[in-house]
């Protein structure tokens, strides 16, 4: 058998073939939401044109570049220009003066809605300001199916650091001393949980990674591993060095996310060939092996027992703890389960030290967090900032405040597991700590935003919907309980509600909390009860006067055009997808019964013409 | 709807076709679920008699097969449309107009979320999250994710390749 190429000769050859000839290189950000952007038909077209001219241009197509919502983006290097809202008509204009004449075309660059002025380079864009990408270091700056240009990024240097000088215990020792805690939610201390797992007699052991990212309104697992799945592999291979006796390993990845599963498994068989995976890694007489599982569409799978249930090929339901899976996992073996993050965080601690990674962060949260920014805000996209910043500085400064710059209601974190937390609260630090004490919880990292025209009793009915429909009805606290719960907040949505009802959704609650077999549900009940704690107001206005004071639950589209104020300029006309916009002789109307209550006519409207009304009417 | 439209495989063809997927599985451990992924993708849904084939062959109660696959969402019993449009109904979605998006599609193709045109052309269902919350509301046709200013014009050009 021929011998394999060493790790550090291949990683030489790739930077020199990066940096050495000077080549352009366009980076085109086509993560599952850049394709749907459009990003593909952009990478099209660049091929095309560059080969139509016979241009020396490296395209690259990269995982996820953060900013979702101006896609598709466009990174062009040396040149450092970061153009957004690329389409394939750019594509020539870019060619003709960027890369064949170094100038930037202003148009496509980002430019500060105050002074105008334009800004070339991402991170000096306000919306990466404040964010420090560790754990998507490598996000939309590689191209995920080509090792070698992991390599050229330092993949698999924590690898080699390892086998060539650390002991598992000294691998342990230097995890937890980082204070890195799980990415998952819960935020277990990830040092003790391998420590835990490395003392157990039984073996073999197992390593799992959870890819089952099942929140509404949470991408940041998707987006790493579409974009850097070789910093989970390397993380995993890391993890499982240091607990001893594992030679299997199993990533489980959601079923709804194809592209992921992709380019997964094309990094799998990547790293095999190159001796990183599979027998004897490194020459260190490591035997470990890697698969995937994909889920089959159910949430309550990303819980730890019910993953590894999935995973034996049986119904996922949890199970009673403890044994706690470290003891008693996969196969009853001792198992050590990490969500993508944490994984993706192992190889830049080791390679940077515990005590970098522990002076980022608070006292009690070390390190970054990846959140999915979204919902009623300027800014959506995938953000990575330290522990410790405020809501306020991640909804304003990163997020640039709300879509349509009206006053911010509260953002939901968590996802419907996680709480409300209303705007009084923006100054709270978001650590694992500080919000579990304002009765929210940090998740998995979603975060949505709501604004003045989304009613609170609504988006609690939402989630607990979701957490009612997902129940996996083992235990009684969760698949009774969590129904009688949304038959109440049914009557109250539908103007049935009775006197009693928020006391009664306050007493289910707590005794669900308490009483549930597994976390998810004894989460369920997170969303109503914060925002009974924080919007009381809106859930008497819908028992006792029978109306939901922004028109949500009457009917959708509470949106209204003030016949005074509008300028006739058409522009509501054009952003309406719905055709809800009729233009008379008068001038503009809302058709109610097509507007579905997007609010982009209310966002774009110059004389801020377009209102949202205050409902009077009774609902039902 | 199920049985008697779907269309017909002989009992030959069947074994034939499950063949190679249960040689892949046969003795591993764990595998019925990748197992029944697998016969999904091939013949589009869990027919009867591919259950009862699978179950024979792994020497397990067929009412086994159905615990674990009932139990997943993404497990279908019936035979489904040839174009699956999916209404994304994760938060970001639903704040900004999911809900009006399923009731417009329901009118728009006849039937409600969760079922099959009779002419197998079109299942709508619902989808908790594609994670592509930044360009909400989105339908997800196929495999591709659809923003909604597009979605009219590629429900319309589905029609039109059904006639």
């Amino acid at each position: 058998m021929a011998r394999r190429p060493s790790i550090e000769k291949l990683r030489a050859e790739a930077r020199k073939a990066r940096s050495g000839n000077g080549r352009p290189r366009v980076l085109i950000g086509a993560a599952t939401c850049g394709r749907a952007a459009g990003a593909l038909d952009v990478a099209a077209a660049f091929n095309e044109e560059i080969e139509r001219r016979g241009l020396d241009v490296e395209v690259v197509v990269t995982g996820c570049q953060g900013w979702c919502g101006n896609e598709p983006l466009v990174l062009i290097e040396p040149h450092r220009l970061f153009y957004q809202r690329v389409t394939p008509y750019d594509v020539a204009p870019i060619l003709d003066l960027t890369l064949s004449r170094d100038r930037a075309i202003d148009r496509l660059l980002y430019s500060e809605p105050d002074t105008g002025d334009v800004v070339r380079w991402w991170e000096d864009v306000p919306f990466y300001g404040k964010q420090r990408r560790i754990i998507l270091r490598n996000c939309g700056m590689i191209d995920p199916t080509d090792i070698h240009s992991v390599l050229a990024a330092g993949g698999y240097e924590a690898l080699e650091k390892v086998i060539a000088g650390l002991a598992p215990d000294e691998v342990i020792e230097e995890i937890k001393r980082s204070g890195l805690r799980g990415r998952g939610g819960a935020g277990f201390p990830t040092g003790r949980k391998w420590e835990l797992c490395r003392r157990q007699q039984n073996a073999p052991k197992y390593v799992i990674c959870n890819g089952d990212e099942g929140d509404p309104g949470a991408f940041m697992d998707r987006s790493v591993l579409e974009g850097d799945p070789h910093s989970v592999i390397e993380g995993m291979i890391i993890a499982a060095y240091a607990i001893g006796d594992v030679h299997e390993g199993t990533v489980y990845v959601r079923a709804e996310y194809p592209l992921a599963v992709r380019n997964l498994t094309i990094a799998i068989e990547q790293a095999e060939e190159l001796g990183l995976l599979g027998k004897n890694i490194l020459g260190s007489g490591l035997d470990f092996h890697l698969g995937i599982k994909r889920g089959a569409g159910a949430f309550v799978c990303g819980e730890s027992t019910a993953l590894m249930y999935s995973i034996e090929g049986v119904r996922g339901m949890p199970r009673q703890t403890p044994p706690r899976s470290v003891e008693r996992g996969l196969w009853g073996k001792p198992t050590v389960l990490n969500n993508v993050k944490t994984f993706a965080l192992v190889p830049v601690i080791i390679n940077r030290g515990a005590d970098w990674f522990a002076a980022i962060g608070t006292e009690g949260s070390k390190g970054t967090q990846v959140f999915a920014l979204t919902g009623k805000v300027k800014n959506t996209g995938l953000v990575e900032v330290p522990m410790g910043i405020t809501i306020r500085e991640l909804v304003h400064d990163i997020g640039g405040g709300t879509l349509g710059g009206g006053r911010c209601k509260a953002v939901q974190t968590g996802g419907p597991s996680g709480g409300c937390i209303p705007e009084s609260l923006f100054d709270t630090p978001i650590d694992f700590d500080s919000l579990q004490e304002i009765g929210a919880m940090m998740g998995s990292g979603g975060l949505v935003v709501m604004d003045e025209s989304d009613c609170m009793v609504s988006i609690a009915r939402y989630f607990l919907a979701f957490t009612q429909q997902e129940s996996c009805g083992k235990c009684t606290p969760c698949r009774v309980g969590t129904y009688r719960m949304l038959e109440i907040m049914d009557r109250i949505v539908e103007g049935k509600g009775e006197p009693g009802d928020i006391e009664r959704l306050e007493n289910l609650g707590r005794e669900i909390q308490e009483t549930a077999l597994c976390a998810l549900g004894r989460s369920a009940p997170n969303p109503v009860l914060t925002t009974i704690r924080h919007f009381r107001d809106e859930y008497e206005a819908h028992i006792r006067d029978r109306r939901c004071p922004v028109g949500v639950c009457h009917s959708p589209g509470g949106y209204r055009i003030v016949a005074d104020e509008c300028l006739h300029c058409g522009l509501c006309l054009d952003v309406c997808d719905d055709d809800a916009i009729r233009e008379n002789r008068s001038g503009y109307t809302i058709d109610r019964e097509a507007c579905i209550g997007c609010g982009k006519c209310h966002i774009i409207c110059p004389a801020e013409a377009i209102v949202l009304e205050e409902t009077e009417e009774v609902i039902a | 709807m199920a049985g008697s439209e779907s269309p017909v495989i002989t009992a030959d063809e069947l074994a034939e076709r499950l063949a190679p997927i249960l040689s892949k599985y046969l003795g591993k451990e764990g595998a019925v679920i990748s197992l029944l992924q697998d016969v999904q993708e091939e013949f589009g849904f869990l027919e009867e008699r591919a259950m009862t084939a699978v179950a024979d062959a792994l020497r397990l109660p067929v009412s086994h097969l159905y615990g674990v696959a009932s139990f997943y969402a993404q497990f279908y019993f019936e035979p489904r449309g040839r174009n699956i449009v999916r209404i994304c109904t994760g938060t970001a979605c639903h704040i900004r107009g999911a809900p009006a998006i399923q009731t417009t599609l329901e009118e728009e193709l006849g039937i409600s979320a969760g079922e099959t045109t009779d002419d197998l052309e079109f299942t709508l269902e619902t989808v908790n999250c594609v994670g592509c919350c930044a360009l909400a509301p989105v339908v997800m046709v196929g495999d591709q994710v659809v923003r909604r200013k597009e979605l009219q014009k590629v429900i319309n050009a589905l029609k039109e390749t059904e006639e």
